[in-house]
């Protein structure tokens, strides 16, 4: 094939699949400054004819919509510095600590991987009424606190740090926890950022276990509260676009904003040692 | 401290964690699969009675659970080579050394992956609605007559399927650029000295070079398609006529709306033997593919 026209096949093939691939988040964030009922006309119109505000007012003044971001950002947040700090234990101990059973104990972790996390959900909804956690925060953030997937990557990453380093440290008196904290974890730096925002992304998303586990509104995290908005407001397009985009804009941009650190975790999480 | 007793203490929150609400749930949840925990026990344990294999037998003969089992397989069948066609051309298309802006488009064919479902699927059903839809609208400037996508049983799971693809591509999009970036261009140059065209060398080099990792990226969406619940949930309600009701979307009715704990534990675990069992055919097959 001629060269020039192979460019252009290429670039306008990426072209065409980039459309394919943002339109239906530009065209949400466009509808949401529609007035009530205006997006539902033929033809579908593309662009606002008077933007207005309005149903990003509704949403926050009289569907709750504050109070429902702010139970998303708590938990996510409570989820992400909590599980950071138990992976990064854990993870650091199966890579640099010597204990009997270490590898034997880490591929039963490993085989855990394959149990998919429904399984345990029925048995957890009754544990946590049982403690009377049930629609309480902690129902959501309490079995997030530690995944296997973060002590795996944490340890794959931990690796690398030489055994040298640590043994000067104990040679010098360095207390295990002071070498974790004053050694190992300034180390471990790109990880953290990594695993964090891994964390938090997939804690934003969640959504059968939130469904399950938070059964007042007062508690609902933005997926659940949209997902019973859009039940109850079937026809008011523009008015859940607004809910979307509220709902997708922090991941989206708290993901262009680290991007090399996101696409990193992904690659590392996919090479199963 | 010394060094054991250090690392026992750094697992102890962890491992406390796991045990506490992912491995003795899991127990628990057999436990609960033998038993016929229902509304009743709820209210009082000692209602809870010991039914043995009871409810896999019921559900067995429940034809429900067979069609959830086979709306699951078609997303399955269909949607996981679909997804792994299109991230496996968007990455053949991102490592074309003829590409331009590469980081912008990665970027931008990226992005789905990190939204919502729920929100994105919410956008997707105003997007195939009927009557205002854009999507049938350029259908109607095609010249072809509008699709009840949502509302047609025989289209509610291709749409979903479509939609599944579209979030989800991104991923195995990154993961294989990643691997295409690791085949050496020595390999090409030799080829096509040889004359050989792109056809063959995407053949002869690329595919088996890829093997492993695709392998690995078809093991992970298949157990991931398997999980599939927030789609139906949010844009078909497991209509219409139940065309779209999943296992877990079965799961989650049987156990936290009819509050049949016991029978949902056995939905859960049979969902968990046949993942298991497709995925330990997959490992096998590929190895065989692998000695022949």
């Amino acid at each position: 094939m001629n060269p020039r026209l192979a460019k252009a096949l290429i670039n306008g093939l990426l072209i065409g699949g980039t459309l394919v691939a943002v339109f239906p988040l530009l065209w949400m964030l466009s509808v949401s400054f529609m007035r009530p009922g205006e997006a539902s006309a033929l033809p579908p119109p593309l662009w606002p004819a008077h933007a207005t505000l309005a149903n990003y007012h509704e949403l926050f003044e009289r569907a709750g919509m504050g109070r429902y971001l702010l139970n998303s950002l708590a938990i996510s947040s409570a989820i992400t510095l909590l599980s950071l700090a138990f992976n990064l234990m854990a993870g650091y101990a199966f890579a640099k600590l010597r204990f009997a059973g270490r590898e034997r104990l880490f591929q039963m972790l490993l085989g855990g991987l394959v149990i998919p996390a429904q399984v345990a959900m029925l048995p957890l909804f009754l544990l946590l009424k049982y403690l009377g956690l049930v629609n309480s925060y902690a129902a959501v953030v309490m079995p997030a606190m530690a995944t296997i997937f973060g002590i795996f990557l944490v340890r794959q990453y931990a690796r690398g740090i030489p055994d040298d380093l640590l043994e000067a440290a104990r040679i010098d008196g360095a207390g295990e926890l002071r070498i974790f904290a004053q050694i190992v974890l300034p180390l471990l730096k790109p990880i953290m950022v990594t695993l964090a925002i891994f964390t938090f992304l997939t804690a934003w998303n969640d959504f059968m276990w939130p469904l399950i586990a938070l059964t007042g509104q007062e508690h609902y995290t933005l997926p659940i509260a949209l997902a019973s908005l859009s039940r109850e407001h079937v026809q008011d397009s523009e008015l859940m676009m607004a809910g979307s985009v509220v709902t997708v804009l922090p991941v989206l941009v708290l993901f262009l904003a680290l991007q090399r650190y996101y696409l990193q975790g992904l690659l590392l999480g996919s090479v199963k040692g | 401290m010394n060094p054991p007793r250090a690392a026992w203490l750094f697992l102890a929150p962890a491992l406390l964690v796991l045990g506490l609400f992912f491995l003795l749930p899991v127990i628990a949840a057999l436990v609960l699969s033998l038993t016929d925990y229902d509304l009743y026990a709820l209210a009082d344990i000692r209602n809870l009675r010991f039914v043995a294999l009871g409810n896999y037998w019921e559900l067995l003969h429940r034809p429900l659970f067979w069609s959830a089992l086979g709306h699951t397989l078609y997303f399955v069948v269909v949607g996981v080579p679909l997804s792994i066609a299109v991230s496996l051309g968007a990455a053949l298309l991102l490592n074309s050394p003829l590409a331009r802006c590469k980081p912008f488009f990665r970027t931008a064919l990226f992005a789905p992956v990190v939204t919502t479902v729920v929100a994105v699927a919410v956008i997707w059903r105003y997007l195939f609605n009927t009557k205002y839809g854009l999507a049938n609208y350029a259908l109607d400037g095609l010249g072809i007559h509008p699709v009840d996508w949502l509302g047609d049983p025989r289209w509610a799971m291709p749409t979903i399927i479509l939609f599944a693809v579209w979030k989800n591509f991104g991923y195995n999009m990154i993961i294989f650029l990643a691997a295409l970036q690791a085949i050496p261009a020595d390999l090409y140059e030799a080829a096509r000295i040889d004359g050989a065209s792109p056809v063959r060398q995407f053949r002869h080099i690329t595919l088996p070079m890829l093997g492993p990792t695709l392998l690995m990226v078809s093991i992970l969406t298949v157990s991931g398609y398997f999980q599939l619940f927030a789609e139906p949930f949010v844009m078909t309600e497991g209509g219409p006529l139940q065309s779209t009701t999943s296992v877990l979307y079965l799961m989650y009715e049987e156990g936290f709306k009819w509050w049949n704990l016991g029978s949902a534990s056995a939905v859960a675990f049979l969902l968990f033997l046949i993942m298991f069992a497709v995925t330990a055919l997959m490992l096998r097959v590929a190895r065989r593919g692998g000695e022949a």
